[in-house]
């Protein structure tokens, strides 16, 4: 039985419609991340999980009961707030205590269950300090601490690490992940950073304009998107989108719009038959483009001859930026692969696992029939 | 380059040393300013009348004149004091009730739109004067000249509008965050109400409860007008020993130095939040 269950849910603010008829199901322990760009309701559709708003049409179920009219304390969920939502007059351990507290919990069992909390999130020292003197990380450990020493049945994570430093984030999604690794509970989570969302779902809701445009698990959705908004808004660099023509002479392929003509792997066939003398937007991810070292390019891969124009070193990997077709396009290489702009080079364009997108309606034309990796467990 | 001082610190100590006597003499002549009059009406509460009129001026007297105060208690004049007390402490206590909540009310659930609280605001911009007559004319037909229950009530009606304007601003403050954590957490809106937003807005309470207390406390017009003998204060008081032959200064002195201490130790006691409560204001705008 799913632990979390949500029926065609609608939600409006004054005349915006933010939530347009959601149904989603959280299986118990699962950790579940809505992710999308700002405005596309997923802290709406979280707000209302938790009671915080009120649903116009549809249902939220927890645990099997209906609980649209159950006032949010009632609910057995804790939420984490992204600017943390701490008491600046209270003390660390008291913060940690004030659900305890609300719910009238023996002080002894406050008293262990505080403790074991903050052995967890490795913040025993700075039980008396005030909010004030912790760094933002500490901040949000404690804001996790006071989630977590209720041991609701979910937790609702609303964008906890968006005030974060760049290297605090990584080191607090790893927590946050481990955290889920630990006590199992059922976690959604929003964000609008899709590397947050890759690295901690268990499954992803990719939002946009109020409703879910792909769920599944993160590399599902990064492999297999079926739209064209789902492919270029997970990965970074983004998806390049070239405008193309699919033509049969003599066999399959992309004729690039004023540019080159790229053969079409044989293996996909299905797709060059649906596309066939059709306008379609190819879709490379950056690092399916690679500097071309053998003598001739792989099976399914095409050869470009590229002037670079712009190269971004990353250490690891490094971006390039040609053009093709009249599009700028990013590759991302070798870290030595490209040394300065103005350089030729012959690049392999892997279409194995490109994708076809149709212009009109922005879904990608037969995106089943890629290669299946195994889900995340 | 970089090692090498700006200002060689020998004549850079000698700058701000010279600075530093300079705002010490400035703050000092600034409160002698501020502080001579309210240490010359408590010395004439202590003085005789001769030494009162003596010239050249007697900065202290020889001996402190107690009695200017014990006549003050044996005739009962003393009693305005309290009377002033009882008037701006219920008021104050009041306003600052209703205030809260309607402020709590106009920003977390938008009642009454965007104009309710400009509206509430502009009530404080009439003149009290303009409506003594028709005030003075209900408080007769209702039997309300010379009590507290009048007084207090109109005190509290005069001071809400600006209690639920300084309150809106400081609760607006407060991140919605807090609240909704709190009931997240297992609080109802009443509990969230005493136990997350008074204490995030306990600074502005205070410092707006001090500015509405003295409003009270200093009010003149109303008392004159709506007492009789029962419930005047102190400052209606004060006014009767101003005679058409004679002024009585050592009672005037006595009189508001009784009138000051309420006030004196109010502030004393909320100073702390008073400054915190000013600048916050101060910071919102």
């Amino acid at each position: 039985m799913a632990d979390l269950k949500i029926t065609a849910l609608h939600k409006h603010y004054g005349g915006v419609h933010a939530v347009r008829g959601i149904d989603l199901e959280i299986a118990k322990g699962e950790f579940a991340v809505l992710v999308g760009p700002s405005g596309c309701g997923k802290s709406t559709l979280l707000r209302t999980i938790a009671g915080l708003e009120d649903a116009d049409a549809g249902t939220v179920e927890i645990g099997g009961a209906v609980v649209n009219h159950v006032r949010p304390r009632d609910r057995d969920i804790a939420m984490v707030f992204q600017n943390y939502a701490l008491y600046p007059y209270l003390n660390v351990y008291e913060n940690i205590a004030f659900g305890l507290r609300a719910r009238k919990t023996p002080e002894p069992e406050i008293k262990t269950r505080v403790g074991r909390a903050a052995e967890m999130l490795a913040i025993t020292p700075l039980l008396q300090r005030l909010p004030r003197e912790l760094s933002g990380g500490q901040r949000q450990r404690v804001a996790i601490g006071r989630a977590i020493v209720r041991n609701p049945r979910i937790f609702l994570f609303d964008e906890p690490l968006s005030n974060l430093d760049a290297q605090l984030r990584d080191e607090m999604r790893g927590e946050i992940k481990r955290l889920h690794q630990d006590i199992g509970t059922t976690m959604v989570y929003v964000t609008h950073d899709q590397i947050e969302a890759m690295t901690l779902a268990d499954r992803i809701v990719l939002m946009r304009d109020g409703r879910i445009e792909q769920q599944g698990t993160p590399l599902d959705l990064f492999e297999r998107p079926q739209t064209k908004f789902v492919a270029g808004f997970l990965g970074s660099p983004q998806m390049n989108f070239i405008p193309a023509r699919m033509i049969g002479r003599p066999a399959a392929a992309l004729e690039l719009a004023g540019g080159p003509t790229l053969a079409w792997p044989g293996s996909r066939d299905a797709e060059a038959a649906a596309a066939m003398g059709k306008d379609v937007i190819l879709g490379v991810r950056p690092e399916h483009i690679q500097r071309g070292t053998a003598s001739l390019p792989g099976p399914g891969t095409a050869r470009h001859r590229a002037s670079i124009e712009l190269v971004q070193p990353t250490g690891s990997r490094t971006y390039i930026t040609f053009s093709l077709a009249g599009k700028p396009v990013v590759a991302e290489v070798a870290a030595h692969d490209a040394q300065r702009a103005g350089e030729q080079i012959d690049l392999d364009i892997d279409l194995n696992r490109a994708v076809l997108i149709d212009p009109a309606t922005g879904v990608v034309l037969g995106s089943c029939s890629l290669p299946t990796v195994a889900p995340l467990t | 380059m970089s090692d090498t001082p700006l200002i060689p610190p020998r004549r850079f100590f000698r700058r701000s040393g010279v600075r530093l006597c300079l705002r010490y003499l400035a703050a000092a002549v600034i409160t002698t300013i501020f502080l001579f009059p309210v240490y010359w009406l408590f010395i004439i509460s202590f003085k005789t009348p001769d030494e009162i009129f003596h010239f050249p001026p007697v900065w202290y007297p020889k001996s402190l004149q107690f009695s200017n105060y014990y006549v003050l208690f044996k005739d009962g004049d003393a009693l305005t004091v309290w009377n002033s007390l009882v008037l701006a402490g219920v008021s104050t206590a009041i306003a600052m009730v209703l205030g809260t909540l309607a402020a709590y009310s106009l920003v977390r659930f938008k009642t009454g739109g965007e104009n309710l609280a400009m509206w509430i605001i502009s009530q404080r911009m009439m003149p009290p004067i303009a409506i003594v007559f028709p005030v003075f004319l209900l408080y007769v037909y209702l039997h309300w000249v010379d009590t507290y229950i009048g007084l207090i009530l109109l005190y509290t009606a005069f001071s809400l509008p600006y209690v639920i304007w300084m309150m809106r601003g400081y609760i607006e403050d407060i991140p919605i965050e807090l609240e909704e954590s709190a009931f997240v957490d297992g609080l109802t809106r009443w509990q969230t109400f005493w136990k997350v937003v008074f204490p995030m807005a306990r600074s502005g309470l205070f410092a707006t409860s001090v500015f509405t207390f003295v409003f009270a406390w200093n009010e003149f017009l109303f008392a004159l007008v709506l007492t009789k003998t029962d419930v005047v204060t102190y400052t209606v008081q004060v006014t009767h020993y101003f005679g058409g032959q004679s002024n009585f200064w050592a009672k005037i002195a006595a009189m508001s130095v009784l009138g000051t201490i309420p006030v004196f130790f109010t502030v004393a006691a909320m100073q702390r939040f008073l400054v915190r409560g000013i600048s916050m204001g101060a910071v919102k705008g």
